[in-house]
């Protein structure tokens, strides 16, 4: 079991964009926050960073869903990352970073590991 | 049972496609395979030898690699020639030996013809068959201006248009009074003059070459039986050929009175153990100076080897398609009428510059042949009905009537019989292609590399495609042309539904027609549809995540997340003023400035969050959005124009600023790039854009469809000496016209070729407004033009919108910390990935 860590408020409602997504910093680095209304649950956080370049803009992809799973595509060469696994759907070798999210009243919150490590993107 | 030996003489298109088909049967393993060939290189594609002077490599035009013939144990000799067959000892003999045989296929193809002119033995008299020949014109035309063709044949016009294409003046001379005799009748040949004379090679027919001597102002000077003459530096020769049938005569086989090898319907000679096939052979009289009669003798020789009691060679078509230097050319079967009580049906339209003409049974009920000049449109179904026998319509004449006219559209793949025969390089008939897809073919692609359909001349690709398309959707397969998972529906459908059901958002058009949420491929083709027909903002909250980035940030990404940003210049015309601003901004924040093709400013690096107060400035500058994000109008690129240019005959400038001011911030389904020329000088590369204008002394020329990018493509000349007000309504309604029926991610290029009837076809919607869509069409675009707004001025000025740029919304201040910079030249650039110190 992962270690109980703070769950940090990253934003507020107002700062999402429906059907898209927003950047935030975090203890844990940039993630980016996906608000899709029309799905259950709403909210999905993903790592920012787009494992194939090591750019930070995951969040300023399209989103949508392929074959029923909710994804986001890479806005740089376009690849599809699963926005509730982070698995890549063109490379089964590539995942970018979850963290679990929730809403709590207009705050938005993101649960952060509680000893962050962090290993260089790819 | 010890193996056969087995030679093949001549490694040419039918030599090579003879043991293509050969390996592919079991009697293979029954021989020892050796091959000559006299030239150097490996079997290579003659039909497209004329593309060794646009580019290609003989790699390019290979037909098989060395590696293929080890594979198959196939001996090859080139530069080998044979120069003897003993048929008692069963050997042939080459300088470098002697081989036995027991089986012996000739195919030494044929030679062309030189008349027996005197001084024809100069060294710059040539002939056009091999690439050495090729490589022989290409050094004569070195450095020298003019360059004659002897022979208005379909090969002899070939040649002129590769002489053009040097470089030089091109002359065609013919002896017969017109051109391409064999194929045309008198006004087929005429016009083909007529279209060939304007684009500058000059022809001259009824005249007999008596000599060549030396000449004053060019090297040689041809003497004419009518006393006149005519200077050129070099001629080459494409009278005719003759089948090279030297070994066959000096071995004693039987030859036609004159030439080639006489075959019977199996490809054997008068000697049992020799066979021939390709162009010098002669079966029931007649040589075939074509590939795909070739390529059927070579699949009867095959299967004649292989044992095959039935295989038989019946004859081929002589039917062509052809473009010669740009002109459509089509002839199909008894073309003069020759056939007793034959009848003619003639369409000549002098000002289309289209010759049709039909030959018919004397019950008119089939036809028998046809001559095409100027448009090759009509080939394809006529070709079909004079093949299968089919019955003609009660009306015959609507086949070749312009459709307008009330001209019968193309004869569906329905009306074919399984026999009719769709690729006759490869020999496959509907029949075959029904058969492939029985058999699993899904697709296009899986029907053409197991029938081989198309892969040939690539003639009959579009009545392929429609047969395969037609018998797919027969047998319940869906051909999609569904634009994603989530919509069954093509661009040009949803735009149908868009526009017609007044939907206003995403949501509800995927609600409505759709399923799923969306993905990166519907979501912005939609997003444009819905810009076009609508004009609301990007930014507008239903539409923004749409967007694909660059629109959503209304810049372009770079490759380390970072953005561009291009202010728009009309047509390149600019104040010291804005430059001096450009040159502010670009400082104070840091960029690095390019100019662009489109003749404007880019400035590089900025960050998301940047680019807000970037445009405040530049909005307060004066400055409008330049759509360089965009799939939408870019630039219109100009010259100087008679303002100031000493040949300028209009004013380029302005008119180009009146087009880009006219149609910027229209979304389509790709970018669209424009430029105005002020003269035929051209200098601002009109004819390489969508939508081209040359000025002339009378107006503007408009000209359509080009393109520069990866496929490069000349646009259309479409329309002549327009007006202002003319040049505007017929763009508004090209471009209207694109914008709503073109797929997803097509250039307008791209679209033309395949609107079904092409440029003819765009011409009647446009110019003669044969579906009556004309009026709506200018009506929609001004509707467009009047609600245009600056995307960047309306988002600056919303703080809702802004809010979009921030890098991290719960951090303004932060920087985004992967972004790392170096100087190269005096400006910033990212730091590139193999510079990055790992950590
Ligand atoms: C410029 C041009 C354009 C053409 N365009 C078309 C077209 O659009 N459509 C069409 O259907 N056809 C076209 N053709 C004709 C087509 O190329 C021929 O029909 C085809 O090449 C015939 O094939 P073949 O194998 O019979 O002869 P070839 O391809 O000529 O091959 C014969 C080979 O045998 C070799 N050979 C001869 N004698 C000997 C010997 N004693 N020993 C060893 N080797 C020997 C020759 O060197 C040659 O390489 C065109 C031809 C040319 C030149």
């Amino acid at each position: 079991m992962r270690e109980r860590a703070s769950w940090d408020v990253v934003c507020t409602v107002d700062d999402l964009i429906a059907e898209s997504g927003v950047a935030v910093w975090t203890e844990d680095g940039p993630v980016a926050v996906f608000y899709l209304p029309h799905r259950l649950p709403a909210l999905f956080a993903i790592s920012h960073t787009d494992p194939f370049t090591g750019k930070n803009v995951l969040a300023r992809g399209i989103t949508g869903d392929l074959k029923g799973q909710p994804v986001v595509a890479s806005p740089l060469y376009k690849q599809h990352f699963n926005l509730e696994t982070g698995q890549c759907l063109e490379d089964e070798t590539v995942q970018v970073k979850t963290y679990p999210v929730l809403l709590d009243g207009q705050n938005i919150r993101i649960e952060v590991p509680a000893s962050v490590s962090r290993t260089a993107a790819a | 049972m010890s193996k056969k030996n087995l030679i093949v003489i001549g490694n040419g298109m039918v030599g090579h496609h003879f043991l293509e088909k050969l390996v592919d049967t079991p009697a293979v393993t029954d021989f020892n395979i050796t091959v000559f060939g006299e030239e150097k290189l490996l079997a290579y594609d003659r039909v497209h030898l004329s593309e060794y002077f646009s580019g290609s490599t003989h790699s390019d035009l290979a037909m098989g690699t060395a590696e293929w013939y080890a594979e198959h144990q196939i001996d090859l000799h080139l530069d080998e020639g044979v120069t003897d067959i003993d048929r008692e000892r069963q050997v042939v003999k080459t300088p470098r030996g002697e081989y036995p045989y027991d089986e012996l296929v000739l195919a030494t193809g044929s030679y062309p013809f030189v008349p027996p002119i005197k001084g024809n033995d100069n060294p710059h008299c040539l002939v056009y068959r091999t690439l050495e020949d090729l490589d022989d014109i290409r050094a004569s035309a070195k450095g020298v201006k003019t360059g004659v063709v002897v022979g208005g044949g379909l090969l002899g016009l070939e040649a002129a248009n590769a002489l053009k294409s040097l470089g030089l003046e091109a002359h065609v001379v013919e002896f017969a009074p017109r051109l391409m005799p064999v194929q045309l009748d008198r006004d087929g040949g005429a016009l083909l003059k007529h279209k060939i004379e304007e684009i500058g090679v000059q022809v001259h027919t009824e005249k007999a070459t008596t000599e060549i001597v030396d000449g004053d102002s060019a090297r040689l000077r041809m003497n004419f039986s009518d006393e006149s003459h005519l200077e050129t530096d070099l001629i080459v020769f494409s009278a005719g050929i003759r089948p090279q049938d030297t070994l066959a005569r000096s071995c004693g086989l039987d030859i036609g009175e004159r030439g080639g090898i006489i075959i019977n319907d199996q490809c054997t000679t008068s000697d049992p153990h020799i066979h021939a096939i390709g162009e010098c052979a002669l079966w029931s009289e007649k040589i075939f100076g074509l590939v795909a009669p070739g390529y059927t003798m070579a699949r009867t020789m095959a299967s004649v080897l292989n044992g095959d009691q039935e295989a038989a060679f019946t004859g081929a078509d002589m039917s062509t398609k052809l473009k010669l230097l740009g002109v459509d050319v089509g002839s199909i079967g008894d073309a003069h009428g020759q056939t007793p009580g034959a009848k003619s049906i003639r369409f000549n339209d002098e000002q289309a510059g289209h010759y049709r003409r039909m030959v018919i049974s004397e019950d008119g009920k089939k036809l028998l042949g046809a001559i095409l000049v100027g448009d090759n449109g009509p080939y394809d179904t006529l070709l079909q009905y004079a093949l299968n026998e089919i019955d003609l319509p009660e009306s015959p004449e609507t086949l070749i009537l312009p459709e307008s006219e009330g001209g019968a559209p193309a004869l569906g793949p329905d009306a074919l019989p399984e026999t009719a025969s769709i690729c006759s390089c490869h020999n496959v008939t509907k029949g075959d292609i029904c058969g492939a897809i029985d058999a699993g073919c899904a697709d296009l692609g899986a029907v053409k590399s197991e029938t081989k359909a198309s892969t040939g001349c690539g003639g009959c690709a579009a009545l392929l495609k429609t047969v395969v398309d037609s018998e797919l959707e027969k047998r319940g397969v869906e051909v999609s042309k569904d634009i994603c998972e989530h919509f069954p529906y093509s661009r040009q459908e949803l735009f149908h539904l868009v526009k017609v059901s007044g939907i206003r958002t995403f949501q509800t058009l995927i609600r409505d027609h759709g399923k799923g949420h969306g993905c990166d491929i519907c979501k912005p083709a939609v997003a444009s549809i819905l810009a076009t027909c609508w004009n609301e903002h990007v930014l507008a909250t239903d539409h923004v995540p749409l967007q694909d980035t660059n629109d959503t940030f209304m810049a372009n990404m770079q490759k380390n997340g970072t953005y561009s940003i291009v202010p728009r210049v009309p047509g390149g015309e600019i104040t010291p003023d804005k430059l001096i601003v450009l040159g502010q901004v670009a400082k104070e924040y840091n960029l690095y400035t390019k100019i662009t093709g489109g003749q404007r400013i880019d400035l590089f690096g900025a960050t998301l969050s940047e680019l807000p107060e970037i445009w405040e400035k530049l909005i307060a500058a004066g400055f409008e959005t330049g759509h360089a994000y965009g799939k939408a109008l870019r630039t219109v690129k100009s010259c100087v124009g008679s303002t100031w240019c000493r040949y300028g005959v209009q004013d380029s400038v302005g008119m180009a600023i009146h087009l880009e001011d006219r149609y910027k911030g229209l979304r389509a389904p790709h970018k669209i790039k424009f430029a105005v020329s002020g003269c035929t000088r051209e200098c601002a590369e009109a004819q390489s854009k969508d939508i081209g204008v040359i000025a002339t002394e009378n107006g503007w020329n408009l000209y359509v469809c080009g393109n520069g990018g990866m496929r490069p493509r000349h646009g259309d000349l479409f329309a002549t000496d327009l007006s202002d007000e003319e040049l505007v309504s017929t763009i508004d309604r090209v471009l209207m016209f694109y914008v709503r029926t073109a797929d997803r991610l097509q250039r307008t290029s791209v679209w033309m070729e395949n609107l079904e009837g092409g440029l003819d076809y765009l011409k009647q919607v446009v110019l003669e407004d044969s579906l009556g869509i004309g009026a709506e069409l200018e009506e929609h675009m001004e509707s467009l033009v009047g609600t245009y707004q600056c995307e960047w001025k309306t988002a600056v000025e919303d703080p809702e919108k802004r809010k979009r740029f921030r890098e991290f919304v719960n951090a303004p201040e932060k920087k985004d910390p992967v972004q790392q910079w170096t100087m190269e030249r005096d400006q910033k650039r990212p730091v590139l990935e193999s510079e990055v110190e790992p950590a």
